[in-house]
């Protein structure tokens, strides 16, 4: 070896962790000072939401060691200078928000229902689980098991859904508009594809329709003109006629997003599939949806992720979701003024479950473009 | 010799046999829905028809900017309320998110990691929150400002108190109408200039400084008129009177609420439209137009913004078509608009559910399509042409 292929180190300010600083943050002049501005902020930021969130909040007790049940024990409120948040409020409340009024002896009901539904996704989340084939069953029966668990029947005593509540109800909502959607999404996507004039039109005027029009107006749609359309002696629950209208809302926006993918499809699958002589139905279930909703799967989750934040809507027509029982318990004046506190627990509920979700939609589409990236070598 | 019913496999005689299937069957379907529902109606005394939109509607409206509502107007006027504080409320919400989303947008790719990385956390705190407790968040923060006996002040003639904002209102005097007109006129003529600017320029490759005469323009030549006519506008302030404040210009809570939720939610997405727009453009682009000397401005504004807006404006139509349907969330706090008044308290009153909610979807269908065809006139408008 000799001295003209001596491996020289890179200098010292442009690597590590002084050469990121210097490329990320101090730039030059400008960047620097933005920088600095910006540090200047969070220091001033930080530690007041740190001290207010965690530091001098109350939590169970406040700060003279009282067990706190109404709003006037709060620190904070007891002295104005000493208290931060008084998360007490959802430590009183946390049955409420989490099951509604479902009756404290049969709650055992929803936790098994909750921990079937982890089951059941599980399989759906991640494809190389194994024994993935009898898991896949289960998530199949689930839906079955869950409506006679949460609702009653067959041994179990019945649980009206005007005591459903909380994250129950907004559970409830989301993933059932999401699991109904999906193949009427499917039916509708393959409609308005269709060469059949008359099927194609009805399917893309009902998909328009309901795009064009908000979710609210649906769902007063479902509370106050479905009772009068449909004959006498059938009263539909309340929930279910939200569930009715959440769920058209979604499968018009899930059509959408599956003819997105059905169009991706190259034609030369369609004639492939002719010419080996299937039909229609065989063509699409065999050979075209399964590659179509293949890649459809991370928009479908950012469409299942609007409607999860859009049933919050519910409370507007009268259903008590997560947010509607923090209203709720912000109406009881044993809670009142303590807005920020319920507010910050709710968004942080919703938030942890679509945060997830979006992070879970952009692995699927990084794992995606290298399975097409492999499928085209 | 697949089957004995050799018409069925013919697929003309197939297509419209099925055809005639649906049909009959949704025809079915309607005549049952009507026939019950016309059955019920009757049951419950309530009479179908329009009449009802001439009734007084006997409740007030507490914002309406535009038209003057008394309690003994009709509901064909809650309607006209309803509509024009629903477009109020979107067209400014599209506005500021669209400005917000842009400047968000571009800052999310500045080279400065803290920076990007605070506009991430912006993004992903605001698009992963329901809108609905956005609106209702920011509610309860405004109502709990000071009453109005302790409004804050700024710059001595804002007023926010927990019942709006109050701020001076404009009172146009006689000769303002020309200043208008001559905004109007300078509007359109540098639009003209501009025209003639490029042409020239593609012709002779002369430029003109289009920029520095159409602010001259549009800003100087009213501002001199507006002097020469001896201002023909003054401000009457709101005064303190009693328990409220008197005169001048009201902002209530309920849209400053609607205004802030609507425009901050749908920037977070925009923002991420843009970042996705301009990172589109390819990286050849830029280094292109440095190397031929082009200033880092002129870069932005003319290789990359117009690339990047083919891939922006598509979804960036949705996203107005979105804040225009969630504006109709403005009944969570009261906000007087198309669900709220005529949808909600109207609806209520007179009992007439199928025809407030036919008007109240047809509205909104109307105004999501006049959105999505003028869109997609500017969005052909920049596209690619091909020569």
């Amino acid at each position: 070896m000799n001295e003209m292929n001596e491996v020289r180190k890179p200098p010292v300010a442009t690597t590590g962790i002084i050469g990121w600083l210097r490329i990320n943050l101090f730039f030059n002049w400008t960047n620097s000072l933005i920088t600095l501005f910006v540090i200047y902020c969070l220091y001033q930021f930080i530690p007041w939401i740190l001290d207010w969130t965690i530091f001098s909040a109350d939590f169970k007790y406040n700060y003279l060691g009282e067990q706190i049940t109404n709003q006037e024990m709060c620190s904070r409120n007891l002295d104005p200078e000493n208290g931060g948040a008084c998360w007490a409020v959802i430590y009183v409340r946390f049955y409420q928000f989490i099951y509604g009024f479902y009756p404290r002896v049969e709650v055992w009901r929803v936790n098994l229902a909750y921990v079937m539904l982890a089951f059941a996704l599980l399989p759906l989340l991640y494809a190389k689980l194994p024994y993935r084939k009898y898991f896949l069953y289960f998530t199949y029966i689930f839906p079955v098991i869950a409506y006679f668990l949460l609702n009653g029947g067959l041994g179990f005593t019945e649980v009206s859904t005007n005591k459903w509540g909380g994250l129950l109800v907004t559970l409830v909502l989301g993933c059932t508009g999401i699991a109904l959607a999906f193949p009427i999404g499917i039916m509708l996507a393959l409609g308005r594809r269709s060469k059949l004039p008359v099927i194609s039109m009805m399917c893309t005027l009902f998909i328009e329709f309901i795009r064009g029009v908000p979710l609210i107006t649906l769902l007063f749609f479902g509370m106050v003109m479905l009772p009068l359309f449909l004959p006498e002696g059938i009263d539909m629950d309340g929930l279910v006629r939200v569930l009715v209208a959440v769920t058209l809302f979604q499968s018009a926006y899930m059509a959408e997003v599956i003819r997105g993918g059905l169009q991706a499809i190259p034609p030369g699958q369609y004639e492939a599939a002719k010419s080996l002589g299937m039909s229609y139905w065989r063509m699409n279930l065999l050979i075209i949806l399964p590659q179509a909703i293949r890649i459809s799967i991370p928009p479908i989750v950012n469409t299942s992720i609007g409607l999860f934040k859009d049933t919050t809507l519910v409370i507007i027509v009268g259903i008590l979701d997560l947010l509607g029982i923090g209203r709720g318990t912000l109406a009881d004046t044993n809670w009142l003024g303590l807005s920020y506190e319920i507010y910050f627990f709710v968004s942080l509920v919703f938030f942890i479950f679509t945060f997830g979700m979006s992070r879970y939609s952009l692995y699927l589409e990084k794992k995606l473009k290298t399975g097409i990236n492999m499928g085209a070598d | 010799m697949r089957s004995n019913l050799g018409f069925f496999s013919d697929e003309k005689f197939r297509s419209i046999f099925f055809q005639t299937l649906v049909v009959g069957l949704f025809a079915l379907g309607l005549f049952f829905v009507i026939s019950t529902t016309s059955y019920n109606l009757e049951k419950r005394n309530i009479a179908t028809g329009w009449s009802f939109l001439q009734n007084p509607a006997g409740f007030d409206i507490s914002f309406s900017p535009f038209l003057e509502f008394k309690s003994t107007d009709t509901h064909l006027k809650v309607y006209f309320v309803g509509v024009l504080n629903t477009l109020l409320v979107s067209i400014t919400g599209c506005i500021a998110a669209t400005i917000l989303g842009f400047i968000l947008g571009i800052v999310r790719l500045s080279s400065n990691w803290l920076l990007s990385r605070l506009v991430y956390i912006y993004v992903e705190f605001s698009r992963n929150v329901p809108l609905l407790l956005q609106i209702i968040l920011w509610y309860s923060i405004l109502i709990q400002l000071p009453r109005v006996k302790q409004s804050l002040q700024v710059l001595d003639v804002f007023y926010i108190s927990n019942r709006g904002l109050y701020s001076p209102r404009p009172i146009f005097e006689s000769g303002f109408s020309y200043v208008l007109i001559a905004i109007v006129l300078a509007l359109i003529s540098s639009f003209l200039i501009n025209r003639w600017a490029k042409k020239r320029q593609d012709k002779t490759g002369q430029q003109f400084p289009v920029f520095s005469s159409s602010i001259g323009l549009i800003f100087i030549v009213p501002l001199i008129l507006f002097f020469i006519l001896g201002s023909p506008l003054s401000f009457e302030h709101p005064e303190l009177k009693g328990f409220n404040f008197k005169g001048g210009l009201v902002i209530r809570p309920e849209f400053i609420a609607m205004f802030l939720a609507l425009s901050i939610y749908t920037a977070a997405f925009i923002s991420e439209i843009v970042r996705a727009g301009i990172m589109s453009v390819s990286k050849g682009q830029r280094e292109a137009s440095a190397a031929i000397g082009l200033k880092q401005t002129w870069i932005m504004r003319l290789i990359i913004i117009p690339q990047a807006l083919r891939v922006i404006v598509p979804p960036l139509t949705s996203q107005y078509l979105n804040l225009t349907k969630n504006s109709s969330l403005g009944i969570a706090v009261g906000y007087a608009d198309l669900v709220h008044g005529f949808g909600g308290i109207s609806l209520n009153q007179t009992g007439q559910a199928i025809e407030c909610m036919a008007i109240v979807m047809a509205t909104y269908l109307s105004i999501s399509l006049t959105i999505s065809f003028f869109m997609n006139i500017y969005n052909r408008s920049i596209q690619f042409k091909e020569k």
